[in-house]
């Protein structure tokens, strides 16, 4: 332990303790922005460049950054005197002048760090005139826009696009006041290796990087009567929408947003989860499949865009190991477009999927050529984000939290409490397993259900399940950094598994690069994987397989799963992409 | 005093006098002897004490005692440990790292294998500018000689003690000079710092402890090593021992590197071996420690040079940059000469030294443009010590040096610009306006003629008169009247 003194009191912290820590401990404030710690991710940007939380301590010259700093015995410690405290608003004010502070009209407008620091330091007057930088915002990317204009150079998109997710996409270029975070070669973002993962987006104080707001083309379609608009919600959805309405994290909205969905115009409210169901029937048939016919082990799952994204750049050697099923919301618009389409009448030339995501990702996926082709065209037409729909709904004037709870429409509405998990790490794993033990031994009266050894939010869990006389070894990786040592064993024939999940960002879905922003606090993620843990247990169905409608989806229109039918609709290809 | 008598060479010793191409010249003026001596007499560890006892500090900036570092590297345990040598000199118009690497590589190779043995390193690198062309020439050459003769690989000198050299190139920018910058460029990153601590000495490069001294201070290590510390210490003042090559540059007669005892007063190196001002001009002010050094007026000529006293007038040592100016020097334009160079050369990393050296240097422009307001020489003077106080490396906390000590010192000059919007020297091209005046002038039309921008009209013997419109304000007439009839002001 050392012994310290911060603004006169005594405390005793850890070595390796740094001022920040050990304030905070105290119940003593040093204001931040660049700094962030999240331990779960082994996320660490201590990079100390913002210089914000600048503190005094005794017998040093100069004033002492509190983030990066670490204790040493008998430290003396200001964080209150005039001299800090000054400094710290002339750094603020330097990071203002050279900031556009159009607050109003920003993205970030009532979320963004900086903001809410300057409000805190109650800055009033900006004392430097100079010129600021001008850049030409980045929007190439289908996910992910940048703005280097409103960027603080914190580093902490460089910290988790490089060191957590290891795809490095960013960098610091040029010198000086021109400094700011680019990409190789100032290649525009759709050409780099960026996964659209967001996770950069989440983590960003500002509105330097942001989703592409794809609102405005959705009202426009809800709007034309001559097209048929079907929206589909994802399973990490319903846990989180609540938060931008001021519910408690964790609080379950499936039915205020159907109603929401609803009031916005859309012509049918329907759910992504029905095509996560759909999706297990594929996938845990492909498993069997390649099991039976000495197929190639492990089968990776597919349904995370960003992840897809990821193994196509950076392993393209391995490309024929994951899945080749689509991701649920990908199937749901191949179905709604053909079979669903058929059913009501409505001409598929004319319908409209909105994928309603907590992804960035599922917007550059819905613009992969290869799913759109046939002749239906893209099977989905439009992704929102959860931050999007909240702020369509906001722009409605829909009383959100007073609504009524009201349920999906019927034919793709249903799902079964397997689709529910695909919102957290190890729930689309645990769904196959669920599906796979029934189908693999079905002399068993009473198959298991939870498979507890499957969940947890450790980077990489493997465990070992035994159904049918067979042990299954499985391997659940989230966040990219994680899934990049787990290919790598791969790859060097390290690690023999039966099956792998993966999830680009941390927690699964609920931790998505779309989702509210989780104020750079963790336990909110743990918190939205419980919400949906409890919507599992409260199904009367628990199996994909023994959900109805797509029971009926078969029967009526695709066949047996895995055949035909279900290959060309359901299932897609992968391509080699550049790393760069 | 003449211009020998004050200096002592000890780094410089064999520059010019041998042939740096050849490794039996080094040899025959004792070369290697001292690393033999350390091998074969004496442990790691009473290296270390000679050359903490020796008082010997750095030479590239702000002057921590080596030996405290070399024994904090000892110290730190590891199984791999790195010698690094800072020779990427940067300031403008300083050259003493250059001539040395140039004139005595060897003495650089002995000093690295000697810290070696001390600290416990096998491999050490030369982070050299790429701009020095001979400098990696003479060092490749020198690297293999002395591998070829077994004073530098495996087994030096037959022994249990292997060292291996080898050159890194920078690429030219200013903050690689910068320890931890220097070191990130090597690991191949962006030129830029990381916080200390941990010091380079406990987590270096590629995170495992380092030694980083500069070309200077190396260059002390062998002498101290075969002489004894007790040598070193009758040069120099008490806690700063030994000599200091400054890069003596400016309005002074002669002009290139000197190496003088420290405590050396100021006006000696500036009256004595620079041989005073040019034309007979008074000198007004004398900036050292390259573009993050201060002006120290002329009134403190007297101040014997070493860290301590230096820092005091707001100055540094920095590596050894000198630049004499005299009254046709304005100060404020040198303060803004300085921080155009740190501003550009700043990475950016940090937002004092990314936007307050703009907004600094945007200050210092409206001022030398006529547009100061007199509360911009207080913000000038809090934002340049906040910038100090915030900053991330050593290139933020002492870019605001130059303005804060011209204000300082020449505040008079600053209240000129901003009050009377003149300037004192005439230098600040906006403040500056020529006239001809009509009693004087005799219509030679010599300035005419040496008009660059032909804005001076008059026929011969007639008056003539500038088109103050299109005047660019060069001086050339001003300078070429043989009559002195164009005035300044």
């Amino acid at each position: 332990m050392v012994n310290i003194t911060i603004n006169h009191l005594e405390t005793s912290v850890p070595e390796g303790t740094t001022i920040l820590e050990a304030a905070r401990e105290i119940g003593v404030h040093i204001p931040t922005l660049c700094h962030l710690d999240l331990p779960d991710i082994k996320m660490v940007n201590r990079v100390g460049t913002c210089r914000v939380c600048m503190v005094e301590v005794e017998g040093k010259w100069n004033l002492t950054p509190a983030c990066s700093t670490a204790v040493t015995p008998g430290m003396v410690i200001h964080t209150d005197t005039l001299r800090a405290i000054r400094a710290r608003r002339t750094v603020v004010e330097l990071l203002l002048s050279n900031h556009p502070r159009e607050c109003l009209t920003c993205e970030r407008n009532g979320t963004c760090e900086l903001q809410s620091l300057a409000a805190e330091l109650g800055i009033r007057e900006i004392k430097f005139k100079g010129p600021r930088i001008h850049t030409e915002k980045d929007t190439t990317s289908y996910s992910i826009v940048r703005n280097a204009e409103k960027c603080v150079l914190c580093r902490r998109c460089e910290t988790m696009c490089n060191e957590v997710q290891t795809v490095g996409v960013y960098s610091a270029v040029h010198r000086g006041f021109d400094c700011l975070i680019g990409t190789a070669f100032d290649l525009p973002m759709l050409e780099t290796s960026c996964t659209c993962c967001g996770q950069c987006v989440s983590v960003c104080p500002t509105a330097a990087l942001t989703e592409t707001d794809d609102s405005a083309e959705v009202w426009e379609a809800i709007a034309n009567p001559d097209l048929y608009v079907v929206a589909q919600t994802a399973p990490a959805v319903r846990v989180t929408l609540g938060e931008e309405f001021g519910l408690p994290v964790g609080t379950q909205v499936t039915g205020k947003m159907t109603a929401a969905l609803r009031k916005m115009g859309f012509d049918k409210v329907l759910d992504t989860d029905f095509a996560a169901d759909l999706t297990i029937m594929e996938e845990a048939s492909e498993f069997i499949h390649r099991m039976k016919h000495g197929g190639r082990l492990p089968i990776l799952t597919s349904c995370c865009p960003a992840w897809v994204k990821f193994i196509e750049h950076q392993f393209p050697d391995l490309l024929d190991i994951p899945s080749t099923c689509k991701s649920p919301h990908e199937m749901f618009g191949a179905i709604a477009k053909t079979y669903l389409a058929r059913k009501l009448g409505v001409d598929p030339a004319k319908m409209v999927v909105v994928s309603i995501m907590p992804c960035l990702a599922k917007k550059f996926e819905a613009r992969r050529e290869e799913l759109s082709g046939h002749e239906v065209g893209s099977n989905v037409d439009y992704v929102l984000s959860t931050r999007e729909l909240a702020r369509m709904i906001r722009e409605a004037g829909i009383h959100f939290n007073a609504l009524p709870e009201e349920d999906f429409d019927g034919v793709m509405g249903e799902s079964s409490g397997a689709s529910a998990i695909f919102g957290t790490t190890g729930g689309v794993i645990e769904a196959v397993v669920r599906t796979a033990a029934c189908w693999l031994d079905p002399e068993n009266p009473n198959p298991q259900i939870d498979f507890q050894q499957l969940r947890g939010i450790e980077g990489i869990r493997e465990a070992c399940v035994e159904f049918a006389g067979q042990k299954f070894c499985v391997a659940i990786a989230h966040g990219l950094g994680n899934a990049r040592k787990l290919l790598t064993d791969i790859q060097e024939g390290k690690a023999q598994y039966d099956a792998i999940e993966i999830m680009a960002c941390p927690s699964g879905c609920v931790g998505g690069g779309g989702q509210p922003y989780h104020g750079n606090n963790m336990e909110v993620l743990t918190q939205r994987a419980c919400a949906v843990y409890n919507e599992d247990k409260g199904k009367s169905v628990r199996r994909s397989h023994e959900n109805k409608e797509v029971l009926a989806l078969y029967k009526e229109f695709l066949g047996e799963p895995y055949g035909e039918k279900a290959h060309e609709l359901l299932h897609t290809r992968y391509q080699k992409r550049d790393q760069i | 005093m003449s211009e020998k008598a004050a200096q002592v060479r000890i780094a410089l010793r064999n520059c010019g006098v041998i042939d740096p191409e050849n490794i039996s010249d080094y040899i025959a003026t004792d070369g290697y002897e001292a690393l033999a001596k350390a091998l074969f007499s004496m442990t790691p560890d009473e290296v270390i004490e000679t050359v903490k006892k020796s008082g010997l500090r750095g030479r590239g900036g702000a002057g921590f005692p080596t030996g405290i570092k070399w024994e904090t590297a000892r110290k730190s345990q590891s199984d791999v440990k790195y010698v690094l040598c800072n020779a990427d000199e940067g300031d403008p118009g300083a050259f003493m790292d250059r001539s040395l690497l140039e004139g005595d590589p060897h003495c650089i190779l002995e000093a690295m294998a000697l810290c070696g043995y001390a600290i416990g390193a096998q491999e050490g690198i030369i982070y050299v500018r790429a701009e020095y062309p001979l400098a990696v020439k003479h060092l490749q050459l020198a690297i293999r000689q002395a591998e070829a003769l077994g004073l530098l690989g495996d087994n030096i000198l037959g022994g249990d003690f292997s060292f291996h050299l080898s050159l890194y190139f920078g690429a030219g920018a200013f903050v690689c000079g910068e320890e931890t910058s220097l070191m990130n460029s090597v690991q191949g990153g962006r030129g830029e710092p990381r916080i200390k601590p941990p010091f380079p000495a406990v987590s270096g490069l590629w995170n495992a402890p380092t030694n980083i001294n500069n070309v200077e201070t190396y260059a002390n290590i062998p002498q101290i090593i075969r002489n004894g510390w007790e040598w070193f210490r009758q040069f120099g003042t008490e806690k700063s021992p030994g000599t200091k090559v400054f890069a003596l540059a400016g309005r002074v007669n002669n002009v290139g590197l000197v190496e003088v005892p420290m405590g050396t007063p100021l006006r000696t190196i500036i009256e004595d071996i620079g041989g005073g001002i040019q034309g007979g001009r008074r000198c007004k002010a004398v900036q050292t420690g390259g573009p993050s050094g201060g002006c120290i007026p002329a009134e403190h000529l007297d101040t014997p040079i070493d860290y301590e006293s230096l820092a005091g007038l707001g100055s540094m040592m920095g590596s050894g940059g000198m630049i004499v100016m005299d009254e046709g020097d304005c100060m404020v334009g040198i303060a803004k000469f300085y921080l155009t160079f740190t501003a550009e050369e700043s990475c950016g990393k940090c937002t004092p030294c990314r936007i307050g050296n703009r907004r600094l240097l945007e200050m210092l422009t409206r001022i030398t443009e006529g547009e100061g307001r007199m509360k911009d020489l207080d913000e000038l003077d809090i934002l340049g010590n906040i910038i100090k106080d915030t900053a991330l490396c050593g290139l933020g906390m002492s870019s605001p040096n130059p303005a804060i000590s011209t204000l300082r010192f020449f505040r008079d000059e600053y209240e000129a610009h901003v009050r009377d919007k003149r300037c004192p020297a005439g230098t600040c091209k906006k403040l500056v306006g020529y006239k001809i005046l009509e009693d004087k002038c005799m219509g030679c039309t010599v300035c005419a003629r040496n008009c660059p921008v032909s804005c001076i009209s008059g026929a011969r013997k007639k008056v003539h008169v500038i088109d103050q419109k299109r005047c660019v304000k060069c001086g050339v007439c001003h300078s070429k009247c043989p009559f002195d009839a164009i005035a300044r002001g």
